[in-house]
């Protein structure tokens, strides 16, 4: 099932096992994230996908298990430093500095995650603005925003960061059709870019129509990886999303 | 990208502002010939109106721009005239003393940042008043300060009355305005971005590569070593050091009334606040409990009148805040 890998990958993660206490949330989680690539990441609620962003990210340490980033053991570092690094994420309920403008968000994340100079981070905030269609609620509180823009805002200043992978999640949910046209557009364009992109989501026709790779989880678990086909058409990915009668 | 031609900018500051700033640099020119010609009795007073400042701008860095809530700040202004006592005790002029004595302070904030910047809201509060308590237990044993009877800095006897006051008056203005100024120029600064961050979401900055257990250590050491340098002024200005008022929960107090009164989180509502507190102390600082009850009166009239302080009265009015640290940007237009 697994896809022909052709380079080394960007990110690693072998044997990831994360518990809260006897709740086991990831069991034994391998994942290999090739450069460039699209890798959509889909599965009920409660099948541990945002842990495993967590994981990756560095938000919390993990129970077991090695992760690395470009050939760097990520073992013990923190979620600033793998920042740095160049793993940014988004979170599924948008967590933005509330204090601040929108341009303050993004401004301290392209000074802090991309180490650049008020000069420098100025201007990557404004195009990283203009890019999300935020430009024009540039100067006006982050508490103002309603959730559309507040999820905008967690992938602008994700991206403001400089990533070299991106960690999306769930960012499409409420969105409109149009809405939906615009992101898979910015995704699209970020991936030519050369941007390694990993997407949790529900919306299955959006996520079809960037992702080269899928992945599902279950239970804590991967389920099943390959093309996104394959994998929508697999007897255990369908059980699981469409739920199985107790037997 | 496509108009890469067109370099984004960070607004100028306003003229408004521009104007407060030049205004607020001839007030302290001013200032530093108020000793030349006011009676002894007004220096005195104003020595104080600086320390208050110095410890408002300080609680508002902590708290209000980086989210560290500490009632404990008393450590450091008891710590500071504790170090300053040892020092003089050892031979170093006072007047020197006043800085070095702060800067020691900073050293031992370091040490402590360690443990309380591990703990959160309300943990990181209380811890830091049982350090405040413990450590003035621990510098009532030496013998130097003899319990709670305290002890004096007899050197700056030493010195004329008239001399020794100038002297202090002009250290505590020139404190008082790099305190005011250094704290603007980290708050412009990427730090200051980064401490407004951490205070609005601790693990997202972490998400945006700020390394948020560094930056609260800079500020609260920052912090620390202001609030020290305010207690060696005002040891100095009052002689006596006495455990139980050096690190009493009273300078706390004080940095909360004036800094909330003012506006946190605002630049100019902390020396607002200052200057608020010390009218206060001046018209009814002779009555006893009577006063206490009357600030706490004003506190609670804020509360419930001008919750954002007196700086919400630009605020509630539509005004922009005035001094205010957010950076805008300039737009291109069309």
């Amino acid at each position: 099932m697994r896809a022909v890998v052709t380079a080394d990958p960007i990110l690693r993660a072998r044997g990831v096992n994360k518990s809260y206490g006897a709740l086991k949330v990831l069991h034994d989680v391998d994942i290999d994230v090739l450069p460039g690539e699209a890798l959509g990441i889909v599965g009920p609620n409660g099948a541990g996908k945002t842990t495993l962003f967590g994981a990756l990210a560095g938000s919390f340490p993990v129970t077991s298990g090695a992760i690395s980033f470009n050939g760097i053991d990520l073992t013990g570092t923190r979620a600033s430093d793998r920042c740095q690094l160049g793993i940014a994420r988004t979170h599924q309920v948008p967590r933005p500095f509330l204090g601040m403008t929108v341009f303050e968000n993004l401004l301290v994340a392209a000074q802090s995650g991309a180490r650049l100079d008020a000069a420098a981070a100025t201007g990557r905030a404004a195009d990283v603005l203009r890019r999300t269609g935020l430009a024009d609620a540039a100067n006006r509180p982050a508490a103002a925003l309603g959730l559309l823009d507040r999820k905008r805002l967690e992938v602008a200043r994700a991206l403001a960061t400089g990533p070299k992978l991106i960690l999306l999640d769930e960012i499409g949910g409420g969105l409109t059709e149009s809405e939906l046209i615009a992101l898979v557009d910015l995704i699209q364009s970020l991936r030519s870019e050369g941007l390694t992109i990993v997407w949790i989501e529900h919306i299955l026709h959006a996520l079809m129509r960037v992702v080269t790779r899928l992945i599902c989880m279950s239970e804590g678990r991967i389920l099943a990886e390959g093309e996104p086909r394959d994998v929508m058409a697999n007897a255990e990915v369908q059980r699981a999303y469409l739920g199985s009668s107790p037997e | 990208m496509s108009r890469a031609a067109i370099a984004d900018k960070i607004m100028p500051m306003p003229k408004g502002d521009k104007l407060i700033v030049l205004a607020a640099g001839l007030l302290l020119l001013g200032l530093g010939a108020l000793p030349f010609l006011a009676p002894a009795l007004i220096v005195d007073k104003m020595i104080m109106l600086f320390i208050l400042i110095i410890f408002a701008v300080m609680w508002n860095l902590l708290a209000g721009y980086a989210g560290l809530i500490s009632v404990g700040q008393q450590a450091f202004v008891g710590l500071g005239g504790y170090a300053m006592v040892r020092m003089v005790d050892a031979g170093l002029p006072p007047f020197p003393a006043i800085f070095v004595a702060a800067l020691v302070t900073g050293a031992l904030a370091f040490v402590l940042s360690l443990f309380v910047l591990r703990m959160k809201a309300g943990e990181f509060a209380i811890a830091t008043w049982v350090i405040a308590e413990v450590i003035r237990a621990i510098v009532s044993f030496d013998p130097i300060v003899q319990g709670e009877t305290g002890t004096s800095v007899v050197a700056l006897n030493a010195y004329a009355p008239e001399m020794r006051r100038m002297t202090i008056y002009l250290l505590a203005l020139v404190s008082m305005a790099g305190a005011v100024w250094g704290t603007w120029a980290l708050l412009k600064g990427r730090t200051g971005a980064e401490a407004q961050a951490i205070r609005d979401d601790e693990d997202a900055a972490a998400s945006v590569g700020i390394s948020t257990f560094r930056v609260k250590q800079r500020i609260y050491i920052l912090a620390s070593v202001g609030c020290a340098l305010a207690g060696t002024l005002w040891l100095a200005s009052s002689i006596t050091f006495q455990p139980r008022t050096g690190f009493g929960i009273q300078w706390s107090i004080f940095m909360l009334f004036m800094v909330l009164v003012g506006g946190i989180g605002t630049f100019i509502g902390p020396i607002l606040g200052a200057l608020l507190f010390f009218a206060l102390q001046e018209i009814f600082g002779d009555f006893g409990a009577w006063y206490l009850a009357g600030l706490g009166l004003v506190a609670i009239l804020f509360a419930l009148y001008l919750p954002r302080g007196i700086v919400g009265l630009w605020l509630d009015r539509g005004y922009n805040e005035p001094l205010s640290m957010r950076r805008r940007l300039k737009l291109p237009r069309g």
